[in-house]
């Protein structure tokens, strides 16, 4: 028999600390669509899209009546668009990303994933020409998510893609400039990109997975925090088991959501992704849990090491509690979506090289971070190359999401409304990197690559 | 279906009397109760089984919410596996 702190500690966590289900996104293969004609493909993507998600959302809604926790978002994603494109001008891009955004309003979701293309080694047509839509695209459609996945660990880093996409993500801001260059926000890239991340906007259906499956995102940053309060006196060692135990609760709770939704949607099971994703919502900071660990303010010294250890006690709580762990699983670091980043970072506390830093020992990498709106093409893709660079070093999943906010500087903010929140614009270097990213080529794979 | 009941709020004459009815009323069927007061605030966790109501869980759960706003309570209607994968392994 339960017991009555137990349930009335759930309660708490669902009613004062933020709990809940962040994502059920459901991934759809593409590559039983491929024709050709690019009409007949978008008749085919849209019939299969509406039809297997078609119930999504309805069924998310009701599972979140039933167990009375809140379910967020209900998402889809989609087999890279590059991969399914043959021969396709730009032009059919944007036409595919028009209906894989009708396909979605159709369905009620708000984002689907998996406009992407991935360039590692090197980029084929239907890669570059996806890649030169994504201005338009993402301009023309609300809902389209993009990524690029641009090295791995065993392929090396394209360092010609790296350079295009500081480019395209110039233009895309400059494209969105009238809403906050907002295109940037639906736009990721990725060095060693995960193929069953249930997580906008980086999500798409990898490969490798079957015809459809159910990948959930749990998330919870304010029960951890509230948990960590809890014990002001405890030592580090006792925090990491209280961060280890809460990500267990949680996740068993993600668990649960995700085995209900496979059945009721009669779709096997993915993941379940062990992120702790922050909203702007006050109480729902990643931030918050590192300074409730004990740092005045977040991107202080000691910022890397508080993180590191809420990264790893949330991943081996999370695995025990999830029959198969996957996506990003960590803990995420978007500035405008964090109320403590956000504050970090307008007191200058929390800075670009800071962020850098930290995401060597967390997933995703420089999230939602808005930079001065004359950034140069180079400088942009010279950020993502160190950030990718950290990601193939270190074996794992590295991204990066930045705003060149057109017309603005430091001291200025751009604001997304909603899940995206709002970002103040961070000084970066002025000095130029253009030569090192002119040279172009591929950064060879690191020596550990070689492990058979 | 086993659900539980949560009710929590400021003390008066009565809560469990009209949380009660609308279970009897409803064909649900009361299998254990605890109920605290304590510095004013009533407390209590009544865990249910529905199977035999003709009502749906949706149409029962906004009942009792309902009857909870109307008495200035917070009132969470639950299915029991939330608590079983959060507690028990």
């Amino acid at each position: 028999m339960l017991r009555r702190s137990e349930i009335l500690e759930t309660i708490k966590m669902i009613d004062e600390q933020h709990l809940d289900i962040r994502t059920i996104t459901m991934g759809i293969s593409l590559l039983d669509c491929v024709d050709r004609d690019v009409d007949a493909f978008c008749d085919r993507v849209y019939e299969k899209i509406t039809r297997l998600a078609g119930n999504l959302v309805q069924t998310g809604d009701e599972i979140a009546r039933t167990y009375g926790i809140p379910i967020i978002n209900k998402r889809v994603s989609v087999t890279p668009i590059a991969l399914v494109t043959p021969g396709y001008s730009v032009e059919d891009m944007v036409k595919v990303a028009k209906t894989l955004e009708k396909a979605a309003i159709a369905c009620g979701i708000n984002f689907i994933g998996g406009y992407s293309a991935l360039v590692h080694k090197a980029a084929t047509p239907s890669d570059i020409n996806l890649i030169q839509s994504l201005p338009v695209a993402l301009k023309e459609t609300s809902r389209v998510c993009s990524s690029i996945n641009v090295a791995t660990t065993k392929a090396g880093i394209n360092l010609d893609a790296i350079d295009l996409m500081g480019k395209i993500i110039r233009e895309c801001a400059e494209a969105t400039a009238e809403e906050d260059s907002i295109g940037c926000a639906k736009l990721v890239v990725f060095a060693n990109v995960p193929e069953d991340n249930p997580f906008m906007a980086g999500a798409f259906h990898g490969v490798g997975e079957g015809d459809c499956v159910i990948n959930v995102g749990v998330s919870g940053p304010g029960v951890v925090s509230s948990a960590i309060r809890k014990h002001p006196d405890a030592n580090i060692t006792e925090v990491a088991d209280i961060v280890k135990k809460t990500a267990f609760k949680i996740t068993r709770m993600g668990q649960m959501v995700a085995n209900e939704a496979c059945k009721r949607l009669n779709v096997p099971f993915g993941i379940v992704d062990l992120s702790l994703a922050p909203t702007p919502a006050v109480g729902d900071s990643v931030a918050h849990i590192l300074e409730e660990m004990g740092l005045e303010r977040c991107g202080t010294h000691g910022t890397t090491a508080c993180l590191a250890l809420l990264n790893d006690a949330v991943n081996k709580g999370g695995t025990m509690a999830s029959s198969h762990v996957g996506g990003l699983s960590g803990a995420f670091i978007p500035v405008s979506e964090d109320a403590g980043m956000i504050e970090a970072a307008q007191l200058g506390t929390l800075t670009l090289d800071k962020l850098e830093a930290m995401t060597a020992v967390c997933s995703v990498g420089l999230d939602m971070i808005a930079i001065p709106g004359d950034t140069p093409a180079s400088t942009i893709s010279a950020i993502i190359a160190d950030e990718i660079s950290i990601g193939v070093i270190n074996n794992k999943t590295t991204a990066v999401r930045v705003i060149p906010a057109i017309g603005k500087d430091v001291g200025d903010s751009v604001a997304f409304g909603g899940l995206l929140g709002e970002a103040p614009i961070m000084p970066i270097h002025r000095e130029s990197s253009e030569k090192f990213i002119s040279r172009g080529g591929r950064i060879p794979a690191p020596i550990h690559s070689l492990r058979n | 279906m086993k659900a539980v009941i949560s009710v929590i709020g400021k003390d008066k004459v009565g809560i469990i009397a009209r949380i009660s009815k609308i279970c009897a009323e409803n064909n649900v069927n009361i299998n254990d109760i605890t109920q605290k007061v304590l510095h004013d605030t009533f407390t209590m966790i009544m865990w249910v089984e529905m199977e035999a109501s003709e009502k749906d869980f949706t149409t029962i759960a906004k009942e009792l919410e309902a009857a909870g706003e109307e008495m200035g309570l917070i009132i969470h209607v639950m299915h029991e596996d939330v608590f079983d994968s959060m507690h028990r392994i």
